[in-house]
This record gives structure tokens, C-alpha cells and sequence, in this order.
């Protein structure tokens, strides 16, 4: 997969503080305790990880932190979820149907956003997204599977598979 | 409060199986190995989550762990499949015969596969 070509490069001190709080919300929740010197062990460990990666890194500290994009990234958790969940119930349908109804096909989509994060986030949902899965990547271009192709025409397909997750994501990373 | 809780958790668990059941029988059903990872993708992922949050509602003091552990499916679930349809394209894995169109393919230059 190319996802070198990043743009907007983050500040180095911002790509810091999100490596850093990342890794440190995952040390707390996996220790499931709060004590001192847990919190101090996490803090130290953390701190040298993000200092000496905070380059390898990047695509983790490409979020930018303006409060519309958090808001949007809480708003991106919730549609994620609603299309996880009809996702699931369409091949529920399908499955259960007698007759199969399936018409599948790999479709050709191209994304708006510049970021690697951001693609890899988008390949992500589409994947979890009714009736698609990203086969592979390219650049600007996904290869999608799609189990009832409606159209192979690009744009079309572009609007229904990527259009919705490419609102937020637009937002969250640009 | 405390008699809620368990029959909430065991509700979850019983439609995460049943979310687990769908997606295997999708792998049985479905005609060819694209279909058949997207059956298994979805159902999996949802019905895996469900069930850790049936745990969670039973053993609240594991919360936190199972949380973690439905972020980590969340995230490497789709990444596995996407890896898995890309190795089975490559290998020109064989296509439904409804299969309209491969773009892919027509892209690469790499096998179409044998319609099934």
C-alpha cells in the first residue's frame, strides 16, 4: 500500500502529545488500576516510547486537535457504529434469504483524503460498512468488493461506498 | 439494579451468538472467498463486541480489560481481511459466476478468476 505521501505534516510537539497520551491511556486500561506507582512506571515508558518514535510514528499524530474535529471524531464513532450494525443485519439478510441475492463485483473508488491515517481509517470503515471490503489500495484509488454492485461507474460508486465516511474523516485529518 | 444487570448481559450474549452463527453460516453459504470474508468479517466483528459487552455486564470488574480487547478486534478485524482478500485475488482465487465486474483485475493485469 503507498501511503507515504502525507501532506499537511503535523507539528512535532503535537504528534508527541498524541503518541504520548495514547500510549499512556492504553498502559492505564490494560493495568486496570490507578495506583501511583503504576501511573509513574506508564507515565516514564510512555514518555520514552513517544520521545524516540514520535517520527516512526506520524500517522498516529496526523489527528488534528482543533475542537471541531473532536467533535467530529465522536460524531464519526457513532455513524461508524450505526453502519456497523445495519452492516451486520444486511448480510443477516442475505445469509438467511433462500435465493442468496448476491451480485458481487470489485469496484474502483477514489478518496479525497491526503493523509495515511486517514485512508487507513477509511479502508477500515468501509471494510465494517454493509455489503463492502477493501481488497486493496493504491494511492488515491480503493478496490472494493461489493457484494450487490449497484453501478461500476466510479463516481457512482465513489458517493455510495465512500461519501459517507470521507464527511468526517475529511474533517479528523484532512 | 443488581437483578438487571445479569439478564442485560446474558441478553448480549445470546445476540452475539447469534451474530456468530449468521457469519458461519455466511462462510457455508456465501459462493466464493471475497463473499465468504465479508460474511465472516462483519458478523464477527459485532458479535464478537456484543459478547464482550455481555461480559462486561456480568463481570463488571473486567470492563476496562474487555473494552480493550473489542478496540483491538475493531481495529485488526477489517485490517486481516483486507490483507486475506488481497493475498486471495493475487493467487487468483476463483470468482462467483455473478461476479459483474473486477476492476482490479482490469488494473493490474492480474488473473481474473476462474468463474466457480
Amino acid at each position: 500500500m503507498n501511503l507515504r505521501d502525507s501532506h499537511n505534516k503535523p507539528s512535532k510537539v503535537g504528534g508527541f502529545t498524541v503518541l504520548f497520551v495514547t500510549l499512556f491511556f492504553f498502559w492505564v486500561l490494560l493495568n486496570g488500576s490507578l495506583a501511583t506507582d503504576v501511573l509513574i512506571i506508564g507515565a516514564v515508558v510512555s514518555f520514552l516510547i513517544a520521545f524516540f518514535f514520535r517520527d516512526k510514528l506520524a500517522w498516529f499524530s496526523e489527528l488534528r486537535l482543533t475542537p471541531k474535529a473532536l467533535l467530529t471524531t465522536v460524531a464519526y464513532i457513532l455513524y461508524y457504529l450505526k453502519e456497523l450494525v445495519s452492516s451486520n443485519l444486511n448480510v443477516a439478510a442475505i445469509v438467511i434469504s433462500p435465493d442468496l441475492p448476491v451480485k458481487p463485483g470489485i469496484v474502483k473508488v477514489r478518496t479525497k483524503l491526503k493523509t495515511a491515517m486517514g485512508r487507513m481509517l477509511l479502508a477500515n470503515s468501509i471494510t465494517l460498512t454493509p455489503g463492502t471490503l477493501t481488497v486493496d489500495m493504491d494511492g488515491e484509488w480503493l478496490y472494493i468488493h461489493w457484494v450487490s454492485v449497484d453501478s461500476p461507474d466510479i463516481e457512482t460508486a465513489t458517493a455510495n461506498i465512500v461519501g459517507g465516511f470521507e464527511r468526517y474523516l475529511e474533517v479528523m485529518y484532512g | 439494579m443488581d437483578s438487571l444487570l445479569p439478564v442485560v448481559g446474558s441478553l448480549l450474549l445470546v445476540i452475539g451468538a447469534a451474530f456468530l452463527f449468521l457469519g458461519g453460516l455466511g462462510l457455508v453459504r456465501m459462493p466464493d472467498v471475497f463473499n465468504r470474508i465479508q460474511a465472516g468479517t462483519k458478523a464477527t466483528t459485532l458479535g464478537t463486541i456484543l459478547s464482550l459487552a455481555g461480559f462486561a455486564c456480568l463481570q463488571p470488574d473486567w470492563t476496562l480489560k474487555l473494552f480493550l480487547i473489542g478496540l483491538f478486534v475493531l481495529f485488526t478485524n477489517p485490517l486481516s481481511s483486507q490483507v486475506l482478500a488481497r493475498a486471495a485475488h493475487r493467487s487468483g482465487s476463483s470468482m462467483s459466476a455473478l461476479t459483474s465486474v473486477d476492476a482490479l483485475a482490469k488494473d493490474r493485469n492480474e488473473p481474473t478468476g476462474k468463474p466457480l
